[in-house]
């Protein structure tokens, strides 16, 4: 491996997908024939976000299933993609963890070479292409659907991009899901959320709409008081990503959980 | 038909460090010192956008000396190895030593087979983890490499720069120790350097993942003139850091 230095006209510039494309390290991917049965793989489910006066909130459950049997207890969904943004998957596990790796890479990578960080709608922008680049893969059952959201750093607030298979990027007012529960835990942000919600609700609202997902969804993991798991939680503020610790997670569900026994069905 | 002169080698290769020591010596010169908390890089540069002092990695920083557009150059393909590399293995298999023996044979083999010479002097510093010492790499034109564990000295009149820090050197001093002492190293008996004639960076163990961070105008000025003592930076809990620059906006901070 010797000094990357190429010639102007074959420069990748600050793009770090570009450069690996020139690497040894880059292999490309195999096609999967179309004929044979795709073996099972680990699948991510649920992830939320939603926008509080302060930023914005991303929370995502850390169940892993392969089929109807559970893959892992303890995965991890959301992520830090840099200081001001945080990406959260959906979907085939293993290319979502990686597109996720490369993502993160592509951001710091622009940042240091060009001396400055991108745009939030740059960075969306950026997802996106990855996972346009991910169609293939996704054609033959291997989707990645990521979320992105993050700290607006020229306007001043918190922004969230959904994304579809052809990496289709859309803005979204107020909140998001995605995955096999999103659906669930979109109607629960949908019925608290208000324009002046606080931190504290904000968390509040995310961790109950995956408790509701986890609820009607099979494949949506819910608090699993008897080893200790929690959701992952983070907010986005201008402060940058901040994972909330273990200890307040519990706490809000041990609070939820309790509300549910003593008062029955309301929220 | 014309037969090319013979010219010795020794005289070609005196010729070129010649070419290369004059390019150098053209441009202000920098200060690399090892301080309590890291390592402190502190250039003379009155551009607030044409770095000379960078961010490689996590705990990797580049420095140099010359012409711009040369050490710029071997800036970016340092940050392309260590993302490359850091994306291939993992992030702890990124060291600053492979990446300054790369830097050196690189320039090595441009200043003996290329016509022209890299008029370009640089630094590699990494932050050291797990007991380890922080390091050093000073890299010259023609490829020599040295490490050191103290200071490093870059650019032109370096030898009058070097008995001003040895002079002023102390083990583990704080960091406005440290910048008071390269700054006047820099300046030499008969000048003094204002904030904005400085480009000042640091490594620091209090910032997280990724170590480097620059010194705005502002923080610059306040720890030179001791109205700001040696931050203690607050650590914020887990992986990150929540702490905020004091100024320069840092989009080179980490999450």
């Amino acid at each position: 491996m010797g000094l990357p230095l190429f010639p102007p006209g074959d420069d990748p510039g600050p793009d770090f997908a570009a450069l690996i494309r020139h690497s040894d390290h880059y292999r490309p991917r195999p096609v999967v024939d179309g004929n044979g049965a795709m073996p099972a793989v680990a699948h991510g489910t649920t992830v939320v976000a939603l926008r509080f006066a302060e930023g914005v909130v991303m929370a995502g459950d850390r169940r892993a299933t392969e089929g109807n049997i559970i893959a892992h207890r303890a995965m991890e969904k959301v992520f830090p993609a840099d200081r001001h943004s945080a990406v959260a998957i959906a979907g085939a596990a293993g290319p979502a963890v990686e597109m996720v790796k490369l993502f993160q890479t592509q951001l710091e990578h622009y940042e240091k070479v060009e001396g400055v960080a991108l745009s939030l709608e740059g960075k969306a922008n950026q997802l996106g292409q990855m996972v346009r680049e991910h169609l293939p893969m996704a054609m033959q059952g291997l989707v990645v659907v990521p979320l992105f959201c993050g700290f607006d750093l020229r306007l001043g607030g918190g922004r969230i991009f959904t994304y579809d298979v052809t990496g289709g990027h859309f803005e979204e007012a107020d909140f998001a899901a995605t995955g096999s529960g999103g659906r669930d835990a979109r109607n629960t942000i949908k019925l608290g959320w208000r324009g002046d919600l606080g931190r504290a609700e904000s968390i509040e609202l995310a961790v109950r709409a995956l408790y509701e997902a986890a609820d009607e969804d099979s494949a949506t993991g819910g608090p699993d008081l008897v080893r200790g798991i929690f959701p992952v939680v983070a907010t986005v503020t201008s402060q940058g990503y901040d994972r909330l610790a273990d200890a307040e997670v519990a706490q809000s569900f041990t609070a939820l959980v309790q509300r549910r026994s003593l008062g029955g069905g309301d929220s | 038909m014309t037969m090319p002169f013979y010219v010795a080698p020794e005289q070609v290769m005196k010729d070129r460090a010649e070419y290369a020591q004059k390019g150098i010596a053209r441009g202000r010169s920098l200060v690399a010192c090892v301080f309590a908390d890291g390592i402190l890089v502190v250039a003379e540069n009155p551009s607030r956008s044409l770095h000379k002092v960078s961010e490689i990695y996590d705990r990797i920083a580049f420095a140099g000396v010359g012409k711009y557009n040369e050490f710029d150059q071997l800036r970016v393909a340092g940050v392309r190895h260590a993302d490359t590399k850091g994306f291939a293995f993992s992030r702890e298999d990124v060291d600053a030593r492979s990446l300054a023996n790369l830097y050196a044979q690189f320039l090595g083999q441009v200043f003996t087979h290329e016509m022209k010479p890299l008029e370009v002097e640089i630094l590699v510093a990494e932050l050291g983890v797990d007991g380890k010492p922080d390091q050093l790499y000073h890299i010259a034109y023609e490829g020599t490499i040295t490490d050191e564990d103290r200071f490093a000295v870059l650019g032109g009149e370096t030898e009058t720069i070097s008995d001003r820090v040895a002079e002023a050197y102390q083990a583990d001093w704080p960091l406005d120790a440290a910048l008071r002492g390269a700054v006047a190293a820099l300046a030499g008996p008969d000048r003094t350097l204002e904030p904005a004639d400085l480009e000042v960076a640091l490594l620091s163990r209090a910032n997280g993942r990724r170590a480097f961070r620059r010194l705005g105008n502002e923080e610059l000025a306040e720890l030179l003139s001791g109205t700001r003592k040696a931050p203690r930076a607050p650590r914020g809990g887990g992986a990150g850091s929540t702490t905020t620059p004091d100024s320069d906006g840092g989009p080179l901070r980490s999450e």
